[in-house]
């Protein structure tokens, strides 16, 4: 049997997506089912004087209305940030209390604060109109330069300060700095997004009142973490009484990592009402309250030399965490950025020091890349920035401060185990045809466009390990993955994975890792995920770890099979274990034709009676079934890296600007399914040329979120993007045993800098921050005629 | 959405007896329906317009084209006939929207809305269209008058559009990154004798006809004589998408845009 890792296998769920077959949350219809709609604040920054509910209550239909008084009442405890980030003077971070319903504060437009439980939906929604809330309106904190100059929003939280953090030695940077030939200073913004995922968030909650077990349906990254704090913070039920299962989820981009104040407030309701609730959230809900993305400003400094090496980093940042700390919201500004600030270069001293501060806005969380974009991005537009004022091609630059030697000592943390970031940016150079951009610039100023190119390479640290590392970093649980596989006495196998899939296709990659470890025919094997009554306890999918993580935890757990097999297969064969070699799904006497295949030890396994000659197929010790699970932590994180180049064309008329062609030369050690990596660089590319160009989500000074639908906020479009020139390097990994990477991410993260230098470099170095829209660039152009014309 | 009660009358008088202040015509419900989703409007009467067999169709006859107001604008975009006669109309309705909305969207709905970045009233202003009522009839220019705002009385029903052909015409659209409406949209029409008409859209409340801009083409039907022509940002539409002075000179812009496609 060939194998499969490796090999462009059609992907098993595409039938059932593609017919629409697939089952998500807002499918599942339960007897006897209530409709749930949340009443928000309209207000960025309000106290709730009084809610009055009477005439609500009173209304069509309606089965109760509960507020945060209630829920406060039976103690349900609220949402929480998962890593604990302590400040440079050693204090630990100060975060809010974050009631599922808020009781005497809103503090964004869209936090909620009364649930409305009813039979019918529009029945739900006539009485929400009929809610009286009286707010006392507060100056809303929005304008995250002044944060911290602001109003505190939460008591006790001084300056909207969540921490002061710092990685890195400043004496050492000072050092550095005073030796250089040359300082490069950058201020840039990195545009708040807005997640996007096809489908909106959901939950639908069955309470049984004789097992008193809750089930919650919900659109969920990992089932398990949210059925964990829903348990041990929000103390809904026992982990024993609360099972959680994430269906198909369309798509989540790190918006449904977290558990949200919906689930748990249905899951109480639940039981309260003593009825099923279904919650579907509208389009303007998920503007509004699903957690956003970025947000930062940085003031960025890196030391050369005249010829071009690079001394010292320096990366003061501003992060906004919006009004609440949530599950990732803490460490995508610290250790998933700071440390990746320095990109994939020999740095010889550095640090990143960022603030993290509360606004009335939404809570922001970890978005596709989660911090490594915004690492990536001030890297990278700082070292093209330096490539300009030095006078040195932005390909030599980078070529001359890459690492040579693996594994290397990353400035800030990490030890990065392979890599050949030459070989990369010379294939990226190659593919892309950098050398015949002069006569393709030319060609358009023939036209009267502007063409600009734009180099990019990165690194990032995904799957994100070992938990005695995290853990020691303030996280709150370890991150590691869970699998077991079953073996059915028929031969089929069955994998339970705590990964989670929304997009990613695990049904059929992990299938193939399967397969090939077992020998068995792919379309014997299932991936069953996402529900924690299945399997056993999972840390689901963000961060590109299923699998470098998820994925091993199933080699792991084959590896185990393969070795019960053995045993059994030897007391089938009469041999010793020693003398039986395990190939293609057969276990093969050397040098004889006497063999068993798996399927057989397995059903031998199960029916361990007299057969045939054997008396017993099962070894002493061992006990009947084929079934092994594995617990994987691997030794560090994974670090792919890459290469992108992109040529854009400007209209200076309009400012208009084309992206032409893209280039992404990416190292994922070994690749499993090449449709699907080439489907998740498609995918992350999208949203990172997204935000270079297109997105932005805007607050107006009194809080209001002015691009809450898609009039306003400017998702990119087919359209907008040219056909991706896609090639791939590969260094193994030396962490886990497939020589795997992740690779989800990576587009988000390289392609937001490889436009913006792009059409920096278009606009003969005029800074401008993203997105890079009509009329910013358009400005940009006359400003450029305007120096053109006084200089000649 | 709250309850209300759907009509589907099966002629004009008919619907037009059964309005009332609380009511709303549906002719592609591409902006009624909507509205009445977010609760931005509530109506106790939804009158469906579009089993009126006789709203609907393209008649071209001479130096007139006809359009029934619940025509939808994938019709009007690949029409034969107006594709012959007046290529740019059928052009403009191929850039609204996407295929959903323009598989639904009617040029009735589009004018009686008025929408200020909508693409149609541009047309209807250029090409010195008359639209007529089950009343009256009222020339392109009197009948927009002002953000969503239109001179048809409540009750009054769109029949039709009546479009004079141009010797030379074409429609320049700068869309909106994210609803691709008009962030501004210059139609050009020139007809026999030179007089030339410039209409905008997307620019202030309603799509309106540029004097300036059309004096000076009427003179010399050159990109050049735009250059000369002062356009104020004064007046002018801003928001996130398009500051004032932004959409000014783009006026000029796309005007050249569309000369020099004509
Ligand atoms: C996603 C999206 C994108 C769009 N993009 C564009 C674009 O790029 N350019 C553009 O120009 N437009 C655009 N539109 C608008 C669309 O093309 C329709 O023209 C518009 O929504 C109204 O037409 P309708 O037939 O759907 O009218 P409806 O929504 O049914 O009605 C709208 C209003 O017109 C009234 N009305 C309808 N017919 C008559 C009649 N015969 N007589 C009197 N009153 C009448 C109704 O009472 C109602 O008040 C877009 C719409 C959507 C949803």
């Amino acid at each position: 049997m060939a194998s499969l890792v490796g090999s462009r296998v059609e992907r098993k769920e595409d039938k059932r997506f593609l017919t629409g077959k697939g089952r998500y949350t807002a499918d599942i219809n339960i007897v006897n089912q209530t409709y749930a709609i949340f009443i928000r604040s309209p207000h960025a920054r309000a106290k709730i004087k009084k809610i009055d509910t009477s005439k609500a209550l009173k209304s069509s239909g309606v089965v109760d209305i509960l507020t945060g008084e209630h829920i406060a009442k039976d103690k349900i405890g609220g949402l929480i940030a998962g890593w604990a980030i302590r400040s440079e003077d050693g204090s630990e971070m100060k975060c809010p209390a974050n009631p599922p319903l808020a009781k005497d504060n809103v503090n964004f437009v869209g936090d909620p604060l009364a649930v409305v439980l009813a039979e019918s939906l529009d029945e739900a929604k006539e009485a929400a109109d009929l809610v009286k809330i009286d707010y006392k309106i507060l100056e809303a904190v929005t304008n995250l330069e002044k944060t911290m100059e602001s109003d505190a929003i939460h008591d006790g939280i001084d300056k909207n300060l969540c921490y002061d953090w710092l990685l890195g030695d400043r004496q050492k940077v000072k050092e550095a700095f005073d030796k250089a030939d040359k300082i490069i200073k950058l201020d840039i913004t990195n545009n708040r997004l807005i997640p996007n995922a096809m489908e909106p968030r959901a939950c639908v909650i069955d309470y049984n009142t004789a097992s008193e077990e809750i089930t919650c349906y919900t659109t969920s990254q990992n089932p398990h973490l949210s059925r964990l704090i829903m348990s041990a913070f929000g103390g809904v039920a026992p982990e024993n009484k609360l099972r959680v299962v994430a269906p198909d989820v369309g798509g989540g981009f790190g918006s449904k990592i977290n558990l949200y104040n919906e689930e748990i407030v249905c899951s109480w309701a639940s039981k309260k009402i003593e009825r099923p609730i279904k919650w579907v959230a509208e389009r303007t809900e998920s503007f509004l309250t699903d957690t956003h993305g970025r947000d930062h400003i940085t003031h960025a400094e890196l030391a050369v030399t005249n010829d071009g090496k690079f001394l010292g980093f320096k990366n003061e940042t501003i992060a906004n965490l919006g009004a609440y700390a949530r599950v990732f919201g803490t460490v995508t500004p610290t250790y998933l950025f700071g440390p990746c600030a320095t990109g994939v270069y020999v740095m010889p001293a550095a640090y990143s020091n960022v603030k993290a501060v509360y606004t009335n806005t939404a809570p922001v969380d970890a978005y596709r890349g989660a911090g490594r974009p915004e690492a990536t991005y001030t890297i990278e537009r700082i070292v093209d920035k330096a490539a300009i004022e030095l006078g040195i091609d932005p390909i030599e630059i980078r070529m001359k401060n890459f690492p040579t030697e693996f594994p290397f000592k990353q400035t800030l943390v990490h030890q990065i185990d392979s890599g050949d970031y030459v070989a990369g940016l010379n294939k990226a150079k190659e593919m892309s045809d950098y050398d015949g951009f002069v006569a393709r610039k030319k060609e358009s100023e023939s036209r009267g466009k502007l063409r600009g190119i734009g180099v990019t390479t990165y690194f990032e640290a995904c799957g994100i390990a070992p938990s005695p590392v995290v853990m020691m970093l303030g996280c709150g649980v370890g991150l590691w993955e869970s699998a077991e596989v079953r073996f059915n006495p028929t031969g089929q196998v069955t994998i339970y994975t705590g990964s989670h899939s929304h997009g990613q296709s695990h049904q059929t990659t992990f299938a193939q890792i399967a397969a090939d470890e077992l020998g068995v025919p792919i379309e014997n094997i299932d991936i069953v995920h996402g529900d924690t009554d299945k399997g056993t306890f999972g840390m689901g999918t963000y961060g590109s770890r299923s699998l470098t993580v998820g994925g091993i935890a199933i080699v792991n757990a084959c590896k185990k099979i393969v070795a019960k097999g053995k045993r059994i297969a030897a007391k089938m064969l009469e041999v010793s274990e020693d003398e039986i070699d395990f190939s293609n799904g057969e276990y093969v006497v050397a040098k004889s034709n006497k063999k068993k295949t798996i399927g057989e030890v397995a059903f031998a396994s199960y029916l361990p009676g007299v057969r045939d000659e054997v008396k017993s197929p099962l070894p002493e010790g061992d006990e009947p079934g084929l079934i092994e699970s594995s617990f994987f932590d691997p030794a560090n994180f994974s670090f792919p890296a890459g290469s992108h180049i992109a040529e854009v064309e400007i209209d200076p008329e309009t400012g208009n600007v084309k992206l032409d062609k893209y280039t992404a030369v990416d190292d994922f050690g070994t690749i499993v399914n090449p449709i699907i990596v080439e489907g998740q660089v498609h995918g992350g590319l999208a949203q990172g040329i997204g935000q270079a160009l297109t997105e932005n989500a805007q607050y107006d000074d009194t809080g209001q979120l002015i691009t809450a639908s898609y009039m306003d906020y400017t998702m990119p479009r087919a359209d907008n993007f040219p056909e991706f020139n896609l090639g791939f390097t590969c260094t193994k990994a030396t962490t886990n045993p497939l020589g795997v990477k992740g690779c989800g991410e990576a587009g988000a993260i390289a392609a937001p800098p490889t436009v913006m230098n792009a059409v920096i470099n278009a606009l003969g170095g005029r800074e401008i921050d993203m997105p890079a829209t009509a009329e910013k660039v358009w400005e940009a152009c006359n400003e450029m005629k305007k120096t053109n014309s006084e200089a000649a | 959405m709250k309850t209300f009660d759907y009509h589907s009358p099966k002629d004009v008088k008919e619907a037009s007896k059964l309005s009332s202040s609380k009511s709303v015509f549906l002719a592609g419900g591409m902006t009624t329906i909507p509205s009445m989703k977010l609760g931005l409007a509530t109506y106790k009467d939804v009158i469906n317009l579009k089993g009126i067999k006789k709203l609907s169709g393209i008649k071209v006859s001479g130096k007139i084209v006809k359009i029934g107001a619940t025509t939808q604008h994938a019709e009007v975009a690949k029409s034969k006939e107006l594709k012959k006669a007046i290529p740019s109309l059928a052009a403009l309705a191929e850039g609204i929207g996407d295929p959903q909305v323009r598989n639904r969207g009617t040029i009735g709905g589009s004018i009686a809305n008025n929408d200020p970045a909508a693409d149609y009233p541009s047309a209807c202003i250029a090409l010195n269209a008359v639209i007529h009522t089950n009343n009256r009839s009222i020339n392109a220019e009197t009948f927009f008058k002002g953000m969503y705002e239109t001179s048809l009385k409540s009750g009054e029903i769109i029949e039709s559009i009546e479009f004079e052909v141009p010797s030379k015409s074409n429609y320049q659209k700068l869309p909106n990154p994210a609803s691709r409406y008009a962030v501004i949209g210059v139609y050009v029409a020139r007809f026999k004798g030179d007089n030339v008409n410039v209409a905008i859209t997307g620019a202030k409340s309603c799509a309106y006809l540029d004097k300036n801009l059309s004096d000076a083409l009427s003179k010399d039907f050159s990109t050049s004589s735009i250059n000369n022509v002062n356009i104020s940002s004064k007046g002018i539409n801003s928001d996130i998408h398009a500051s004032a002075n932004y959409r000014a000179n783009m006026i000029k812009v796309y005007a050249k845009k569309a000369v020099e496609a004509c």
